[in-house]
């Protein structure tokens, strides 16, 4: 890049901002001292420059022709450095050559009481700025086309919601889930807080939408291999997993999976039901298409069987399929990979109770469910019997900073109470109780759902963790305390459910560092900013939704999903995406190829030309925060506008 | 000292009589303490009147029929006023003290209290004493 030609008409205006800097600076005699200061063609001091004549006063001035350079002395850039960068464009001037001189919060603010030297003060920050304005470059902002198309990674409910969003508003959306099926956790609940509505009814009509939508294409049973690209142009691989059924041919009829000999515990029913080695995970999985696990199908352990090739009428069972990859080029990305369950095994204090009674939260689930292995029934798993006395522990894993994880989990006092009101619908003699260490039961209609299930379904809520289970006979034994009253408990358990903190779903590590998106130290998807940008991510163009990105709730899910894709289309309705010219270049002649900028940039924006042995910048990528330029050890890293010279000029000016 | 519930615990005949007797949910209550706070004579008392619930809710009745709680109450009512659960406290602790004349344990004619044990007996122990003759 050229040295910028030197500037050397500069338009100085002088703001009032009222009595904010009038009365402390002396602007009269800024104004004197200014206009005197080399290369300063034009001065004009006014009481609010931001205001309607303000910026008449300023147009006028650009449209003269007089002036090639402009300093606005007022307040911090971050409040009006856009409102008169967009008036000097309406001028017919560069935006990027009018530069602000704060005198507000650097100075009339500050030194409210010393107004003489709140003066000198200001003289010299103006003088800094119209040294370092006179070396700015006109710039132009950078842009490029987007593809119009999006990929959705994870599909349950958080990742349907924002296929559809985005599919209702005409664009193409790639739906991913490396399960067979859609609908993730949600088709695993079996009644849903605060309103008891059965999940399966109002999830599976989502399904079939998602399903039957032609601008969304389903990608199931299929994992993220590679990702590459920018914001409004990435170039994903796919890896779509032998499912060993051609999806083409099969109806989902389940004419094979009636026929097929091997049955192993189902991950859906979480390993209280039974499936068999090909099979769809539940009756209305979409799309309706089977899969056979390999890793327990007898032909491919024995080589004999291939009975469900036998017994299927389309011919639809292919033993030689291969995965595949599969490419697609998208503007947008939005990761809804949801959550799992910490594994109770990490709780050594409750290991000695552990037996087929001792469950966690979405087990309970399946076996509440009416479509569950029990047709909804309770049960035990171990022998069948209705258990009479049920203990429900909260916070297992979670809001334990020394043992296993610091955060709450969020939805587990609300689901404990709705297993609670569901067990006495069904058990009514029998007797719930809750260890808890706090309820939090915030959000519409929480608190009342969580009062009703204590007064009417007379739960008894016992503050305090449990310490201990044990067995003893076909009994779980549950010790804890009750902070209330100062008492140990213990309780001869039927049953007990642990409300098993919520953790990200296993794989996102790596899958977000080929996204190139950070993960929070629990391990849940960052957000850009917790409170102004909670579904965007530090890298532009990809976006979170769902518990892939904090413990919550359907409502909240569905809610930030929607966020979520409203970005999106906020993203891809331009035609080109502009972006800020102020990002950072490389002197070739001096770049040594060291590659330390490399690994500092947090938005992947610099790449090592091996060949070349130089560092390359992407404009689109590059945020212009400055971390490579203060790590190149040998100055070729530069900021457009923000360049060393210019810093060495302004200080220059200063001393 | 442990405590080991089980529903037959809970679900004992005194505290059926206790419900019947109030009219309260027991369950209602969620230990926020405040009867306690405004309780013009908890001091007084063995244990606070919030923790009377507590242990009702526990079904360990015994355990408050052996404290001095109910007959330091008042029945103000201050309590069944303030609770943010409409729960009657003052009516469970006039329970708990039906329930212990019931079992006619205690007998103490009037005319046998030595006159020195008169001047400091709380007045609602006396009445109470009373109305052992009426039923
Ligand atoms: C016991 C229990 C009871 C609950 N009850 C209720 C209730 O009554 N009411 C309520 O509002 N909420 C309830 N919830 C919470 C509810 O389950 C969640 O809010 C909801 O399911 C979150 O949806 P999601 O789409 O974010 O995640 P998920 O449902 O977990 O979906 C994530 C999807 O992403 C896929 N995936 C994950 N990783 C990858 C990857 N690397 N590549 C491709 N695909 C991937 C998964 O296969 C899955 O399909 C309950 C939770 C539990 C544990
Ligand atoms: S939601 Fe409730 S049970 Fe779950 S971790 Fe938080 S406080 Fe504990
Ligand atoms: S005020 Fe009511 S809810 Fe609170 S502790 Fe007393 S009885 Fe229970
Ligand atoms: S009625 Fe009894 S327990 Fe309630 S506030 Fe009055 S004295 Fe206390």
């Amino acid at each position: 890049m050229k040295n910028p030609e030197h500037m050397n008409r500069i338009g100085v205006f002088v703001c009032h901002c009222g009595i904010n800097i009038a009365s402390i600076v002396d602007i009269e005699a800024v104004t004197k001292e200014i206009s005197k200061y080399p290369g300063v063609e034009f001065i004009k001091d006014y009481q609010y420059m931001c205001s309607e004549p303000g910026q008449m006063i300023f147009k006028e001035a650009c449209r003269s022709g007089q002036i090639d350079g402009i300093v606005v002395a007022s307040c911090s850039p971050t409040l009006h450095e856009t409102t008169f960068r967009r008036a000097s464009i309406e001028a017919g001037m560069n935006p990027y050559r009018v530069e602000i001189a704060n005198i507000r919060e650097q100075c009339s603010w500050v030194h409210h009481d010393e107004e003489e030297k709140a003066t000198e003060k200001a003289i010299d920050i103006m003088k800094s700025v119209i040294e370092r304005s006179r070396r700015n470059e006109s710039l132009t902002e950078v842009s490029l086309q987007t593809i119009k198309k999006v990929l959705v990674i994870g599909a349950g409910i958080s990742g349907m919601q924002v296929a559809l969003n985005i599919a209702n508003s005409g664009v193409e959306t790639f739906l991913l889930d490396r399960q067979p099926s859609i609908g993730g956790r949600m088709a695993q609940l079996s009644e849903t807080f605060p309103t008891l509505d059965c999940s399966q009814c109002i999830l599976t009509p989502r399904m079939v939408e998602v399903g039957q939508n032609k601008n969304i294409t389903l990608m199931t049973y299929s994992e993220v291999e590679e990702v590459s690209g920018y914001v409004g142009n990435f170039n994903v691989k796919i890896r779509r997993k032998a499912a060993y059924v051609d999806w083409d041919k099969c109806t989902g009829c389940g004419i094979c999976y009636q026929k097929c000999p091997k049955t192993v515990p189902s991950e859906f029913e979480q390993l209280i039901g039974k499936r068999k080695a090909i099979y769809t995970p539940f009756p209305q999985a979409v799309p309706n298409k089977v899969v056979i696990d390999n890793n327990n199908c007898l032909y491919f352990k024995t080589g004999k069987c291939r009975l469900c090739e036998k017994a299927c009428p389309l011919g639809a069972i292919d033993f030689e399929q291969k995965e595949r990859i599969e490419e697609i080029e998208v503007g947008a990305i939005v990761v809804a990979t949801g959550y799992d369950l910490y594994e109770k095994e990490k709780i050594e204090e409750y290991k000695m109770g552990y037996c087929e009674d001792v469950l966690d939260g979405l087990t309970f689930e399946r076996l509440l469910s009416s479509s569950g292995p029990t047709q909804g029934k309770l049960v035990r798993p171990s022998d069948g019997t209705v258990p009479k006395e049920i203990v429900f522990i909260q916070c297992v894993g979670s809001r334990d900073p020394d043992n296993h994880l610091p955060y709450c989990s969020r939805i587990c006092c609300m689901y404990t109470a709705k297993h609670t009101m569901l067990y006495k619908h069904r058990v009514p003699d029998g007797q719930p109780y809750v260890f808890y260490m706090d309820i939090r039961s915030g959000g519409k209609n929480y608190e009342e759902f969580v009062q009703r299930a204590i007064e009417e379904d007379n739960v008894l809520y016992i503050r305090g963790r449990v310490a201990r289970l044990y067995r003893e006979d076909d009994k779980v034994v549950v010790v804890g305390a009750d902070t209330l009253s100062g008492k140990t408990i213990v309780i001869r358990a039927d049953m007990v459910v642990l409300a098993m903190a919520m953790r990200p779903s296993g794989g996102i590590e790596e899958l977000s560092k080929k996204l190139k998106i950070q993960v929070d130290g629990n391990g849940f998807l960052s957000e850009a900013h917790p409170k102004l940008r909670p579904v965007e991510t530090l890298t532009q163009g990809v976006f979170v939704a769902g518990c892939a990105q904090a413990p919550k709730d359907i409502t909240d899910t569905v809610s930030q999903a929607g966020a979520a894709a409203s970005k999106v289309l906020e993203l891809l309705s331009n035609e080109k995406l502009l972006h800020d010219p102020i990002t950072s270049w490389i002197d070739e002649e001096l770049c040594a190829g060291c590659g330390q900028c490399v690994s500092q940039c947090s938005y992947n924006a610099i790449q090592l030309d091996e060949k070349k042995r130089k560092a390359f910048i992407n404009e689109i990528l590059c945020q212009g925060c400055g971390a490579c330029i203060v790590t190149c050890p040998s100055g070729a890293a530069q900021q457009k506008n923000f360049t060393i010279k210019q810093y060495y000029s302004m200080i220059e000016s200063l001393v | 000292m442990n405590v080991q519930l089980s529903s037959e615990e809970l679900d004992n005949e005194d505290i059926d009589k206790i419900i019947e007797i109030s009219g309260a949910n027991l369950f209602a209550c969620y230990q926020c303490g405040k009867c306690t706070a405004g309780c013009p004579t908890s001091e007084f008392m063995d244990i606070p009147p919030h923790e009377v619930i507590r242990l009702l809710q526990f079904g360990q009745i015994e355990e408050i029929l052996c404290k001095n709680t109910l007959w330091i109450c008042a029945s103000c009512i201050t309590c069944a006023v303030r609770c943010p659960k409409g729960v009657d406290l003052s009516k469970i602790m006039e329970a708990l003290r039906q329930i212990f004349l019931r079992k006619n344990v205690n007998y103490v004619h009037p005319n046998e209290v030595p006159n020195e044990e008169l001047q400091t007996l709380p007045q609602i122990a006396l009445i109470a004493n009373f109305r052992k003759f009426t039923h």
